[in-house]
């Protein structure tokens, strides 16, 4: 297969893949549209108080946001400006959802993707030395290591993280984004965004580190029964040399298909680690949204963190493709 | 892509003879029957009322009557996470028997009937997988209320897809088997197939999942307590954690302890349903 032909096959097949992608998004946006519509609470009474108003005042706020039309007629209204890439007004932030919600994003991402790369690595790491001795000490270590970290629920472990190296080592900061106090220019206004954000991706990674060790370790161990890693040993090849060439290669497929698998529970994970770090990211917006019904942003909040999960499920998917040539698309 | 299949028909003496050879799953047994122990017997375990306030706030751990120490509040530490264990597990019981239920029902009528039916039942479950668990249950248990009833049905109705999976899978094995056609050709309806010839067959993964399951649920049910978004009459783990993040710096022993609750409730169904896993697949039988 020339590698022409290859790139085209894979871009169809990524088309092929988002245009399949479309009703899950719709089936999204109509569930939770459906869902928030259900519930109990008015969002008008939120919106203007408790107390008293007189009922024309009412009426007016209600037919101001749409809110005095039928369920349908406003899920198709929604829909309609769902496409325009008009995701509503926050009634509480006063501000688009659109601009809000991908700005908060931006900071998510930026611990979600840290922590991605960092539990990859570590877990990889530490997979491999489990697998090359099994039964091992270091084996049992790692095993060990790995049902600890799918046990310990990731906003504990934030809160130990923040007594022990920010209360009592006073190492770092407790929390939030950057100093408040200092302007930081530079190098040190990096420096300073990377000590704040040391405990929380600590907190979020340790999890997947976890999982990734013990998904590395248990295909490495099954890979390296395999024929062509004895043809390869018989070839004369360092050990070292089988294991990180041949054996990970083959490993490499469910690792990545578990980076997909995992982004949406990381979504969960950073919004309790944003809480208890104070960190201002997507995961505080819908706390706060939650408690002042601030519909709109919630809605924007789950099409947007599902719409990044199926991309991120589409990439992993290519990555996948690329990485086994025996995947045809 | 190949779901993990572990063995179909497994007996279950078999099965539970493998597992008491493995240190890891009945360690998980162990901790589990810990836990039940201390939520049957809490009133009779804990000191003091957990929800019974005093004077003595912000005791240390060691203080006299207060092994745990007290909360701000001048609430027993100890009592609350005696109690709590209660709440956590009745959720996680409960919420993963919803959850096996539904997956049950849909990955059994998916993978027999296959067709459209399979095809609409596969985007739905594909749809619940997609959206992101967490962030739906906050929002229903924000809206609709957070009493333990709500709590266990909105864990549940979002923790099927897996087993839906599962079950689809091992259903479109069985069904073109021998004993299937033969079923079939002695004229029995497919609910009793279902039912009585396949689902059998297929129970031990299921029950592995399930027991995960229930360690999942645990943790997302103490996720929402953290939230503030817990049972408001129960004392919860995740509620007292809730509540320590504001006295982290002061009060260390208001999030250790809920905190190793959970910690080691949710490890003893990981290692229970991990030793279940190694006992029921036959690959890995023979051997360690």
């Amino acid at each position: 297969m020339s590698a022409g032909r290859g790139t085209k096959a894979l871009g169809a097949y990524a088309l092929e893949r988002l245009v399949n992608a479309v009703p899950l998004v719709l089936g999204v946006i109509v569930v939770n549209f459906l869902l928030i519509s259900l519930a109990p609470g008015d969002p008008v009474t939120a919106l203007i108080g408790e107390f008293p108003a007189p009922p024309e005042y009412v009426e007016r706020v209600r037919a101001q946001y749409g809110l005095d039309q039928s369920v349908p007629e406003r899920l198709v209204r929604y829909l309609g400006s769902v496409v325009r890439g008009d995701l509503g007004f926050s009634f509480a932030n006063r501000q688009p959802v659109l601009d809000l919600v991908v700005q908060r994003l931006g900071r998510t991402m930026l611990l979600m993707l840290t922590t991605v790369v960092l539990a990859t690595f570590v877990g990889v790491v530490l997979g491999v030395w489990a697998a090359r001795r099994p039964n091992s000490a270091v084996d049992g270590g790692a095993t060990g290591f790995a049902l600890a970290g799918y046990s310990i629920p990731e906003f504990w472990l934030g809160q130990i993280l923040i007594l022990v190296f920010a209360v009592w080592l006073g190492w770092l900061p407790a929390g939030g984004f950057r100093s408040i106090r200092a302007e930081y220019v530079g190098l040190d206004a990096v420096w300073d965004q990377a000590r704040h954000m040391i405990l929380p991706v600590l907190a979020l990674s340790f999890r997947y580190m976890a999982i990734t060790t013990r998904l590395t370790r248990a295909s490495l161990l099954e890979v390296m029964n395999a024929d062509y890693i004895l043809a390869a040993r018989a070839r004369g090849l360092s050990e070292r040399r089988v294991l990180w060439e041949h054996g990970l290669r083959a490993a490499a497929l469910p690792i990545i298909t578990v980076i997909g698998y995992n982004f949406s529970f990381i979504v969960a994970g950073s919004a309790l680690v944003e809480t208890v770090f104070g960190w201002p990211g997507v995961g505080r917006l819908m706390y706060d949204s939650i408690f002042t019904r601030d519909y709109p942003v919630l809605l924007g909040i789950l099409l947007l963190v599902s719409i990044t999960v199926i991309l991120v499920n589409l990439v992993t998917d290519i990555a996948y493709a690329l990485a086994d040539p025996r995947v045809r698309y | 892509m190949a779901a993990s299949a572990p063995a179909a028909t497994v007996g279950a003496a078999a099965v539970w003879g493998q597992l008491m050879r493995q240190r890891r799953g009945l360690l998980g047994l162990a901790m589990i029957v810990v836990l039940a122990l201390v939520a049957i017997l809490a009133p009779w375990l804990a000191p003091h009322d957990p929800f019974s306030t005093s004077r003595n706030a912000f005791l240390p751990p060691g203080s006299a009557g207060h092994l745990l120490g007290t909360d701000h509040l001048g609430r027993d530490v100890l009592s609350g996470v005696i109690y709590g264990s209660r709440v956590s597990l009745i959720v996680g019981l409960a919420a993963a028997f919803t959850a096996t239920v539904i997956g049950i029902l849909v990955g059994a009528v998916s993978g027999f009937f296959g067709g459209l039916v399979d095809e609409i039942l596969m985007r739905i479950t594909e749809l619940f997988q997609i959206i992101p668990r967490f962030v739906l249950a906050l929002i229903v248990v924000a809206f609709f209320g957070s009493g333990l009833f709500n709590l266990i049905l909105v864990i549940g109705i979002l923790s099927w897809p897996q087993t839906a999976r599962l079950v689809r899978s091992q259903f479109l094995r069985h069904r073109t088997l021998p004993y299937v056609d033969a079923a079939r050709v002695l004229g029995m309806r497919p609910v009793r197939i279902i039912f009585r010839e396949i689902l059998p067959n297929v129970l031990a993964p299921v029950i592995v999942v399930a027991s995960l399951d229930i360690a999942q649920a645990i943790l997302l049910e103490a996720s929402l307590g953290f939230f503030g978004l817990g049972d408001p009459n129960l004392r919860s783990w995740g509620g007292m954690l809730n509540t320590a993040q504001g006295y982290v710096q002061r009060a260390w022993w208001m999030s250790v302890f809920p905190g190793v609750a959970i910690s080691l409730a949710v490890l003893g169904f990981n290692l229970f349903g991990d030793g279940l896993n190694d006992a029921t697949d036959p690959r890995l039988r023979s051997g360690s």
